[in-house]
């Protein structure tokens, strides 16, 4: 096999029918030698970030887009559909999810447990994913195989509901069940984040319910919901395939535009519309769980992914909780030793994301005192700008972190489809990068004023059960 | 997620090109397609070198994303722990970046983070490894950093404190997670007295009683030269890649590492014995069954593989079909074999619904005995295929790619290793899978944990008379108050 730079060069975007075949090979501007400037310092070079790609839809509908990586004899497919719990109905949450179990039981042309067999026979490996915005399914398997993943993709994109019995239907509820028993009942706080998303988005609004559904609407959804939601979103039209790997455009071009060619368009559908969530004042709320230590919890509603400020906080959270001199590890955890660990992020989404800090107190702490300085700190990034040190480590660890992201062929696959649906394109790279390079203390401190406010956020303590004097009480609480 | 890769599995290779002709005709759904040609997988050669003090040098080139990943291996892990002081090879990695050379620990996180780096220093059971993963435009920093927490760590007592606080606080929260307690019960369960039978974090009283001096010896006797090996895997050059890590490691000198010698061979175990923890109101149940097995050496090797991969080490395996595609019981059942220098466990668990507890045991005894038995043609072809030709997935990551070459040092494996996995995965016979499955899975002879409510699992566990049963509690197991190091 040759060993080809994946990375370097040559974007061709073809949204015409027609390859545009127009790759340029460019050396890539990899500096090997050690800078001579301050270690890190603005002065290290930063390779341009090219994925080259190939883009085309088909009659269907079908997006597609196709990315060669010859390093490993490996593909990656990967089917986005443009739906996630957002979609859902009250009374029916975890049907998205839901369906990341259906659809590997089995179509038209596969028979029941054999759309796993056949995978494994030939060294493949298959999962999926389900958020609010999206679920993803997909294949790694060798490259020789690319054309069984089109076979099973295609085949359970356009040929599922024929053979969907409700028996299987029922047998898959009953394993979500018991991912929700492992993954939320039975796990240490592990009912926080549907608690803190019933508390930012207020009912009515797409996120307010668990992407895993409650217990209740997974018994209570029929066959004909199940089905009906299939029809609705599970059509070409409403969804995205990426193949990253060792492969050649043409011939996995010809092979894709075969086996997706009998599958219906089905029905577009509607935009989702939703009115932005608003905070209008501070809630606080305490959970009471099976845990030795209590933590605390702190969420606002910010921008959507890709949209203005975004990047500001994805920098905020660095600044706030990355590494030991970060403010809130440094307080916290370093010099006051009053909490176990602490994390900040910003939880990027498409109708409008969420900021949320998480602190575990150690013994003996109560999450008022936690909060007491947690305060004290996003006042202080309020007040006054992180120091360009600061910023510097964040963007130096963001711009590692993306490389990172870029190594593995899966992870190259899931970029592409989440830049073409949230940004407009698949080469968003570059962009992506730079708009979190272009950002100073200003941006950082500016952004904490207008998206952390003090008197619109969720404020939840997760206690010790029969330990509610552990829960936060506010700035105006009492110091026991 | 749905689970569907199961852990503790390993993998294998093969490439191709397709036989492609015609366009865009509908296609033929009556059959899947076949695979085309496989073509074996060639690696980026991996460089063998040495440094000027004979330290071994792996260096693997691969021109991808601007990063590399960088290693160094330390043989002598958990297992050579001293008795008195489990946790100690852990916490000296952990130690390390908390002050060396002339720079503190917010001092060393403050070039990291600015360098774009990540630090990871842990003990295995095997080895203790300090790496740095860093874009390769500040690999010369990097390198310089990562030989100053390696040779100069300075273990200040203050920072000692730090995380003997921070450990101490996470085995208290060992308590609320039942897959904590289940691996903690599991290993005592099945390995006693035996280094295996700890965990490689220590215990509450080892992280009570260790001081800064055990850290300073342990840290002069198996950070040496003599114990190391360095692997580089990136976006590199060799020629200056061995340049750059000849001047951080090749003045490096120090008396020959003290010896170290594997843990012996654990007696296996006899009869059938049942650990019940209690988690009341637990709505699940970990179930952990198990026994000892042969360490990462054994001859058996490859044929244990595939015959784990149709037991419990695929989505398809027969333990994750029967527990969660048939009965639904759980949301993922699946087995595996620990491989380290001496003899690891063999494992096959899942957690299921409270409900289901003696149920599912039933199942997993069933299941137990049938790998015994001949294994069908069709489902060892598939699971040869399986463990074999995912091989190249294992490769995709710098750091992927370095682990696998630190096992290849660790575990003494030839150097055509990589090259050859496939092929003896695809030679295994049904005769030798039957072989070892019969010698290592034996569901006569093992233990069983199982963490849940115990008011309403055992009677259904009892009803089963599976062996004799031991109630324990949570804070029994973990060992919480405990005043020995070494109980």
């Amino acid at each position: 096999m040759t060993l080809s730079p994946a990375l370097f060069l040559s974007v061709f975007a073809a949204a015409a029918p027609a390859l545009a075949q127009t790759a340029v090979p460019l050396p890539a501007p990899l500096p090997n030698a050690s800078p001579s400037g301050p270690p890190g310092g603005p002065a290290a070079a930063c390779p341009r970030i090219d994925v080259p790609y190939t883009q085309f839809q088909l009659a269907n509908g079908l997006n597609v887009i196709l990315h060669e990586d010859h390093t490993v004899p490996l593909v990656a497919v990967d089917v986005w559909f443009r739906v996630g719990s957002a979609r859902e109905k009250p009374g029916r949450t975890g049907l998205a999810h839901l369906f990341e179990h259906i659809l590997f039981e089995g179509s038209s042309h596969v028979k029941p447990g054999e759309f796993d067999k056949l995978l494994e026979g030939v060294g493949g490996d298959t999962d999926g994913s389900t958020n609010n915005d999206r679920t993803n399914y997909y294949e790694v398997l060798p490259a020789n195989a690319l054309e069984l993943a089109l076979f099973l993709e295609s085949d359970r994109m356009g040929f599922l509901l024929d053979v969907l019995s409700p028996a299987r239907v029922d047998q898959q509820r009953d394993v979500v069940k018991n991912e929700r028993r492992q993954r939320i009942e039975n796990q240490p706080y592990g009912s926080a984040s549907i608690r803190i998303e019933e508390e930012v988005f207020p009912a009515g609004h797409p996120y307010h319910s668990p992407v895993i559904g409650s217990m209740e609407d997974l018994t209570a959804a029929t066959h004909d919901d199940v089905a009906a939601f299939f029809r609705s979103f599970y059509s070409p039209v409403n969804a995205s395939l990426v193949v990253s790997g060792d492969f050649q455009t043409e011939e996995a071009r010809r092979r894709v535009e075969s086996w997706f060619s009998d599958v219906a368009a089905g029905p577009r559908p509607p935009v989702l519309a939703a009115a932005p969530a608003v905070l209008a004042a501070e809630k606080r709320v305490t959970l009471e769980d099976r845990v030795q230590l209590p933590r605390l919890y702190m969420a606002w509603i910010t921008p959507a992914q890709f949209h203005p400020g975004d990047e500001a906080l994805d920098l905020l959270s660095s600044v706030l909780a990355s590494g030991k001199n970060s403010r809130l590890y440094k307080r916290l955890v370093y010099d006051l030793q009053i909490a176990q660990d602490v994390s900040a992020v910003q939880d990027s989404r498409a109708l409008g994301s969420m900021f949320l800090i998480a602190v575990t107190a150690r013994e003996g702490h109560t999450l008022t005192e936690i909060e007491r300085i947690v305060q004290e700190e996003l006042d202080r990034v309020k007040r006054e700008p992180p120091s360009a040190r600061e910023l510097e480590r964040a963007v130096n660890q963001y711009e590692a972190g993306f490389y990172r992201a870029l190594e593995r062929n899966r992870d190259k696959a899931d970029l592409l489809n989440a830049y073409d649906m949230e940004a407009g394109r698949p080469d968003y790279f570059n962009e992506d990068l730079a708009r979190h390079r272009a950002l100073d203390g200003r941006d950082v401190q500016s952004i904490a004023r207008r998206q952390l406010p003090d008197d619109a956020r969720v404020v939840l303590s997760v206690v010790p059960t029969g330990k509610t004097p552990l829960a936060a009480t506010g700035a105006k609480g009492g110091s026991r | 997620m749905s689970l569907r890769s199961l852990p503790g599995i390993l993998a294998a290779i093969v490439l191709f090109a397709f036989s492609l002709e015609g366009a865009a005709a509908p296609p033929d759904r009556s059959k899947p397609p076949q695979p085309g040609p496989a073509v074996p997988l060639r690696l980026p050669e991996t460089s063998r070198l040495k440094l000027s003090n004979g330290i071994p040098v792996f260096l693997v080139e691969r021109h991808k994303v601007p990063l590399a990943q960088v290693l160094v291996v330390l043989r002598g892990g958990a297992s050579a722990d001293p008795a008195s002081r489990p946790g100690l090879a852990s916490l000296t990695a952990d130690l390390l970046d908390r002050g060396a050379g002339t720079r503190s620990a917010l001092e060393i996180s403050d070039l990291a983070d600015t360098l774009g780096a990540s630090v990871t220093a842990g003990a295995g059971w095997d080895t203790s490894s300090v790496g740095i993963n860093v874009p390769v435009a500040r690999l010369s920093e990097a390198i310089a950093l990562l030989s100053d927490l390696v040779r100069n760590p300075t273990f200040p007592g203050e920072e000692l404190e730090r995380v003997r606080q921070e450990r101490l606080t996470e085995m208290v929260q060992w308590k609320d997670d039942p897959a904590e307690i289940a691996v903690t019960a599991f290993a005592r369960a099945v390995y006693g007295a035996h280094p295996y039978g700890r965990r490689p974090e220590g215990n509450p009283a080892s992280m009570r009683s260790v001081t800064r001096e055990d850290v300073r010896r342990y840290h002069a006797a198996r950070y040496t030269p003599g114990a190391a090996a360095i692997v580089a895997v990136g976006d590199l050059r060799a020629t200056e890649m061995l340049a750059l890590l000849d001047r951080a490691f090749g003045s490096w000198s120090a008396g020959a590492p003290s010896p170290v010698s594997a843990p012996p061979a654990a007696p296996q175990i006899s009869g059938r014995r049942i650990i019940l923890v209690d988690k009341p109101d637990a709505p699940q149940s970990q179930i952990w069954i198990g026994r000892v097995g042969p360490p990462r050496s054994t001859p058996d090797y490859f044929a244990l593989m595939v015959a784990n991969t149709i037991l419990g080490g695929s989505f398809t395996s027969r333990l994750n079909h029967n527990l969660r595609e048939t009965k639904g019981y759980s949301y993922g059942a699946f087995s595996q074999f620990d491989y380290r220098i001496s003899t690891g466990p063999f494992l096959a668990s899942a957690a299921v619904q409270t409900d289901k507890t003696g149920p599912s045991l039933t199942e997993f005894f069933k299941e137990l005995e049938a790998i015994r038995e001949d294994v069908p043609a069709d489902e060892l072809a598939r699971a040869r295929n399986y463990t074999a030709l995912r091989y190249p997935a294992g490769f995709e990551t710098d750091a992927q790619v370095a682990g696998r070459v630190r096992d290849q040092f660790v575990y003494g494996l030839p150097d055509d290793y990589f090259n050859t996995y496939v092929s003896r995965i695809q030679a295994v016979t049904a005769a030798e899978v039957r072989r070892v499955t019969s010698q290592w899975i034996d569901p006569k002879n093992c233990a069983i944990v199982i963490v849940g409510d115990r008011r309403k699992i055992e009677p259904q566990v009892a009803a089963l008379h599976l062996g004799p049963l031991t109630v324990r509690s949570i804070d029994e197991v973990l060992d919480v108050k405990g005043k020995s190091p070494n109980p």
